[in-house]
């Protein structure tokens, strides 16, 4: 881990979907008036004229991109995850996921660590929304470069993927060589006395919990659920059976998030107990990330108190 | 093709089976919305036999035209029309809405040749008629897209977004249909939720508006 370099998902997302689009011409990207902040403008000043943006209207935008997708086109489609997938989820059902086409929907913004803009732009329910659509792949990348290996894999699925992604500048976790294999997680060290399954920017705060942990001869685990569907149920088994405790984090809601996901693989593979943090079915507020990570216990240290009783 | 009165003839011919077959597939299924299946007949007949190019050999024909039944409840319609024009088999509209056919409730493109669309959640089928506009551009190909519209769905807000897009990108290659029946299934349109004047709306979006009344 490099945590001297700090880079927002959606900055490495806007880069990887340009360096797509010089692969190949079938992508397109559309946004809803928001490409600066969710950075297909990379895109967009490359590629006009493979660029649409559909103005303040996010269910003609996913519509428009299932169209392109019948005509062999591959579209990205991005807003903030509130609006790339709440405000259109019944346009991704019928539209894109029953139809099975190859569209991506790229949610930035999400979760709590949006920070300032506050509840109606935290999006804390979308690996719900999404991981409970048949054909839906889910992908949850944690740095800079599991985000650029996301969005190049997303373009080789021939269907939909969702693709969450987050505000914050989150540390550098991989290097840059990491090869990643499809739906299969990453595990950080092999300790015994508990396994953190971490997905997006709880990745960084999991890995800097194992450090601090150290410390008080508490030796765990960290497992980077960037698949969230599908899972990665050999870890998740194999965790269970030989660590002592199991903690799931996200910043997300505990209901259908990750820590469901994983409920429901321990209950048909391994029973066993698993603590779930996360949202916990509330709302986030105003603040800066790093106050609501600390308000919510969504940081290292609240793994670390977890794990220390 | 020239419109004559042998051709006329024809057409009718092949609308009179369509609907027809409406009745009966509605009536085996005892299920099914017939109203605005029957409604949309004579249009359906003439985009199929006249003006649309559809090859039945290639139904993924890159080149060819495309329909998109954004009314998806009018399915019994376009079933009974593709099965005249030879992409469904006539025995298969008996087996409408029942179990492991392949004409579902409504629409689906993944099991039916010559379906270009799977809809049935109303107000989304314009978008997706205009991502195929969108594609025929970028690719400089010459092919048109039809969109039918319920003049219920219309009080979809997605229908205005999707206007508004239409005319932003100036999508001269797609022809938007909207069957005025004048009913919904709470009732008449213009008490149950008026979108009146619906010609003058889609001028105002950017539209050229050819109105053609029920004689």
């Amino acid at each position: 881990m490099k945590p001297e370099i700090k880079i927002a998902t959606r900055q490495s997302f806007g880069e990887a979907l340009k360096k797509l689009g010089d692969e190949n011409e079938n992508i397109v990207v559309l946004d809803a008036d928001l490409s600066s902040a969710t950075k297909t403008e990379i895109f967009a000043k490359a590629y006009p004229e493979r660029f649409f943006d559909m103005g303040i209207a996010e269910q003609d935008m996913i519509g428009t991109a299932a169209g392109l997708a019948t005509c062999g086109k591959i579209p990205f489609a991005s807003s903030f995850a509130a609006f790339a997938t709440g405000r259109v989820y019944d346009q991704i059902r019928a539209s894109i996921c029953y139809p099975n086409l190859n569209v991506k929907i790229c949610g930035t913004h999400a979760g709590i660590t949006v920070g300032e803009d506050g509840a109606t732009h935290q999006m804390l329910e979308d690996i719900s929304l999404m991981r409970g659509l048949p054909n839906m792949t889910v992908l949850c990348p944690s740095d800079d470069i599991s985000t650029k290996w996301a969005v190049e894999e997303a373009s080789k699925i021939n269907g939909p993927v969702y693709i969450r992604l987050a505000r914050a500048a989150t540390p550098v976790i991989y290097e840059e060589n990491k090869i990643f294999t499809f739906g299969k997680a990453v595990q950080f060290g092999d300790g015994t006395d508990a396994t953190v399954f971490a997905t997006g920017v709880e990745v960084a705060e999991a890995l800097k919990a194992q450090e601090i942990l150290k410390g008080y001869n508490i030796d765990i685990r960290v497992v980077d659920m960037l698949s969230i569907k599908p899972i990665d149920k050999d870890i998740i088994e194999r965790c269970a059976m030989g660590t002592d405790r199991l903690i799931s984090i996200e910043d997300h809601s505990i209901i259908g998030g990750l820590g469901s996901a994983i409920a429901e693989v321990l209950t048909e593979r391994y029973p066993a107990k698993l603590k779930r943090m996360g949202m916990q079915d509330t709302f986030g507020q105003s603040g800066k990330a790093v106050d609501l990570m600390n308000f919510y216990k969504l940081n290292a240290e609240a793994i670390v108190k977890e794990l220390k009783n | 093709m020239e419109v004559n009165e042998s051709l006329l003839k024809e057409l009718s011919k092949k609308a009179i089976n369509i609907r027809r077959n409406i009745i009966e597939m509605v009536y085996m299924a005892s299920s099914g919305h017939p109203g605005g299946a029957l409604s949309i007949v004579d249009i359906l007949t003439i985009l199929y036999f006249y003006e649309m190019k559809v090859d039945l050999s290639n139904s993924k024909d890159e080149n060819r035209d495309r329909f998109v039944l954004s009314k998806g409840h009018a399915s019994p319609a376009l079933y009974a029309t593709l099965a005249e024009k030879g992409f469904i088999k006539k025995e298969e509209l008996r087996k409408f809405r029942s179990i492991n056919s392949l004409l579902q409730g409504h629409p689906d493109m993944k099991k039916i040749p010559g379906v270009d669309m799977t809809t049935g959640s109303l107000g989304q089928g314009l978008s997706a008629a205009n991502g195929m506009a969108l594609a025929g551009k970028l690719d400089q190909k010459s092919y048109r897209v039809y969109c039918m519209l319920g003049d219920g769905e219309i009080e979809e807000g997605q229908i205005w977004e999707a206007a508004m897009s239409a005319s932003h990108y100036k999508l001269d290659n797609l022809c938007v249909i909207v069957d005025n029946n004048n009913l919904q299934i709470d009732g008449e349109i213009s008490k149950v939720m008026s979108p009146y004047p619906i010609d003058k709306k889609f001028e105002a979006f950017g539209f050229e508006v050819l109105r053609n009344r029920w004689s």
